[in-house]
């Protein structure tokens, strides 16, 4: 896994409440073995129209907004546990997701695979997609090794919570099989008891 | 210390804690299928792991079967890829596999219990969430992603955060006609699809308790629609009696000596949870859902709500709603009874009691999928698909089907469906398809009347 220190870019924003895994990647594109290729199909049908052109009014297809950092609205990625939707999310090119609530699958999905779930409260969350669709050249930094997410240029600024393990992981690029493997004995004397 | 019934099976899971970390659980039984493990094998693969403990691992072809004519290869060339390398994997790395063909094959979350997979007191994991299912036995099971697949091939472990407590307690007695699957909606629609994020559900009360374990399996399989991991119901002479006599159940001496400890299983009195709801049974009415998350529901004889959001009113357009109105009466042309959530005999035997010595309207397309081989083989054994085919329905071979569209069981843009299944989210039935949740017994009224109805119109008097 990639490591993760800090990130800083423009944001592109999505503010509609509970974006469900299907709507990240339908269910359709799920047929594949491997983990590559899913960001083509990111959020395939609100993207898209039904005769394959761009939706040109979908924030993604939006000129205005780029970057690496996508606000969505409270409860991203309930639903399905599919990790084809951090992988889509991921292969799209995004490193961060900020949102006031993730469902809890979906966020240990992204974290094991180098993207970072940041929740901010409700009110800073507005606050950071009213900043952005009022200037969309806004350029946000995420600070994770001192847990926080900030306007760059401006003081405004929030933190955020993580738990203190993957904390490290991501900031060391570790992932957790390693250290399952590591405690092999542990778990064999567990399953003589 | 008083325990929950879920802090009594979590902690005597747990090997070891990290400090200022999450545990290591031990996870009992791991259920597999062809969507969410071929990239968990290949991690295993590339890095030259062993799979820790193949006896532990049952694998069964669901998600993406086509539900007509089994016998032969499938069509589609990705899913008969994606069927393939589960029969190569688990013939690898000797895994059980129920495929294609095979008298256990099923929908994962049907096939396990009834096969006595599934036991009180257990740690169970699938990449799927409604892995939430097998928690009507009073086990901890919940869905996972394919990184956490790899972790328990590698380890039978996963690192974990304990998740916090919640209990819904239902008391009461039902009306007529309001099923398990009305249960969960109303407690859902009440209680909103996020409630549930980062907490453990234990369902508790009398209605429950007098709920059989298809009944209780509804219910906790939609625990992950309010948000939670997974839902679970204590034990009692009602699970110990499901379970007894199934295929890989313990037998004899060893049976009594388990449920022995199945009956420990109970929240002690005292005990405190994080969160606590509770709900009069009385005013639980058969449900449907008017918008595109399993939130989004009222009684059947109620109107959709009136409410001043982005998120809501985008909904309702992609429905083809408006706010206010009743959805009783709303012409339909697809009818859905299958999924995790709703395709085990009872189910079967409920839309069937319905639709004896009546007919499908003329506008409707019925679609009856049974959760597993053996389902199938008792709607046979039972005289049910005389009954089906009589009222023009149309009896496909086991599989997700229509809940997930990932086989071509699915509903064309733009239609309605009134589903038994668990999500109706925007698309998840087919591109532009619109799903309406509800218990067998509406999908089968409305599939009767061609148009969104109550079960017992009598009773619904207002709309009569």
């Amino acid at each position: 896994m990639e490591k993760f220190t800090t990130h800083t870019s423009r944001a592109i924003p999505l503010p509609i409440e509970n974006i469900d895994t299907d709507q990240i990647i339908p269910a359709r594109f799920l047929k594949a073995t491997n983990k590559s290729g899913f960001g083509e199909n990111l959020f395939r049908d609100w993207r898209y129209n039904k005769d394959g052109s761009e939706n040109t009014s979908f924030t993604l297809n939006d000129p205005k907004y780029r970057g690496t950092i996508l606000i969505a609205g409270d409860n991203f990625g309930c639903g399905s546990s599919r990790e084809h939707a951090a992988w889509a999310l991921a292969d799209y090119g995004l490193k961060v997701i900020v949102s006031s609530y993730f469902a809890d699958i979906f966020k240990g999905n992204a974290l094991n695979n180098g993207l970072l779930p940041v929740q901010v409260t409700p009110e800073y969350l507005k606050k950071l997609i009213n900043t952005v669709q009022e200037n969309p050249e806004t350029e946000i930094l995420v600070n994770l090794e001192e847990q926080y997410i900030a306007v760059k240029g401006s003081g405004d600024k929030a933190t955020f919570d993580i738990g203190p393990y993957k904390k490290l992981c991501l900031l060391n690029g570790y992932d957790d099989i390693d250290f399952l493997i590591s405690k092999k004995d542990k778990i064999e004397a567990f399953e003589q008891q | 210390m008083k325990k929950t019934l879920f802090d009594k099976v979590w902690d005597s899971h747990v090997v070891d804690t990290v400090e200022n970390g999450p545990q290591i659980l031990y996870i009992d039984k791991h259920l597999i299928h062809e969507v969410t493990s071929p990239q968990a094998f290949a991690e295993l693969e590339q890095r030259n792991i062993p799979v820790f403990r193949p006896d532990q691992i049952v694998a069964t072809a669901d998600h993406n079967v086509p539900t007509l004519n089994q016998h032969l290869p499938v069509k589609d060339a990705l899913s008969r890829n994606q069927l393939e390398q589960l029969t190569t994997n688990c013939e690898k790395h000797g895994i059980t596999l129920y495929g294609l063909g095979h008298k256990y094959q099923g929908i994962v979350h049907v096939m396990a219990p009834e096969l006595g997979i599934t036991q009180p007191g257990m740690t169970m994991v699938c990449g799927d969430s409604h892995t939430s299912t097998h928690g009507a036995f009073g086990t901890i099971a919940f869905g996972i992603g394919t990184s956490q697949v790899a972790q328990v091939f590698a380890s039978q472990c996963l690192l974990l955060s304990k998740p916090k407590k919640m209990r819904v307690s239902v008391n009461g007695k039902l009306k007529k006609g309001v099923l398990p699957k009305d249960v969960i909606l109303y407690i859902i629609a009440k209680l909103g699809t996020n409630s549930g994020t980062g907490h453990f559900v234990e369902y508790a009360g009398d209605v429950f308790e007098n709920m059989s374990m298809e009944g209780r399996m509804t219910v906790c399989n939609m625990s992950i629609e309010m948000g939670a991991r997974g839902g679970m119901i204590a034990p009692d002479e009602t699970t110990f009696e499901y379970v007894r006599g199934r295929e890989f159940a313990p037998e004899g001496e060893e049976f009594e000596k388990k449920t022995a400890y199945w009956k420990t299983l109970k929240t002690d009195e005292g005990a405190v949870f994080d969160k606590e709801y509770s709900f009069d049974a009385e005013d639980i009415g058969p449900m449907v859902t008017y918008g595109t998350n399993p939130g989004m529901g009222i009684k059947i004889d109620e109107h959709i709500p009136v409410t001043d959001d982005i998120s809501f009113e985008k909904s309702l357009e992609y429905m083809g709603f408006e706010k206010g109105e009743s959805l009783l009466g709303k012409p339909i042309n697809y009818v859905f009874i299958g999924s995790c959530t709703n395709s085990r005999i009872e189910d079967f035997r409920v839309a069937a009691e319905y639709i004896r010595g009546k007919q499908k309207a003329a506008n409707v397309n019925a679609l009856i999928v049974p959760g597993s081989q053996q389902v199938a083989k008792q709607i046979e054994a039972e005289g049910l698909r005389e009954i089906f085919e009589e009222a023009g329905f149309v009896l496909r071979q086991p599989g997700c089907s229509a809940c997930l569209a990932m086989n071509d069981d699915k509903i064309p843009a733009g239609e309605y469906c009134v589903s038994t299944s668990n999500r109706n989210f925007e698309g998840r039935q087919g591109q532009g398809a619109r799903t309406i949740l509800a218990s067998p017994l509406i999908a089968a009224a409305t599939a009767v009347k061609g148009a969104v109805a109550a079960p017992y119109e009598e009773e619904t008097a207002v709309f009569a």
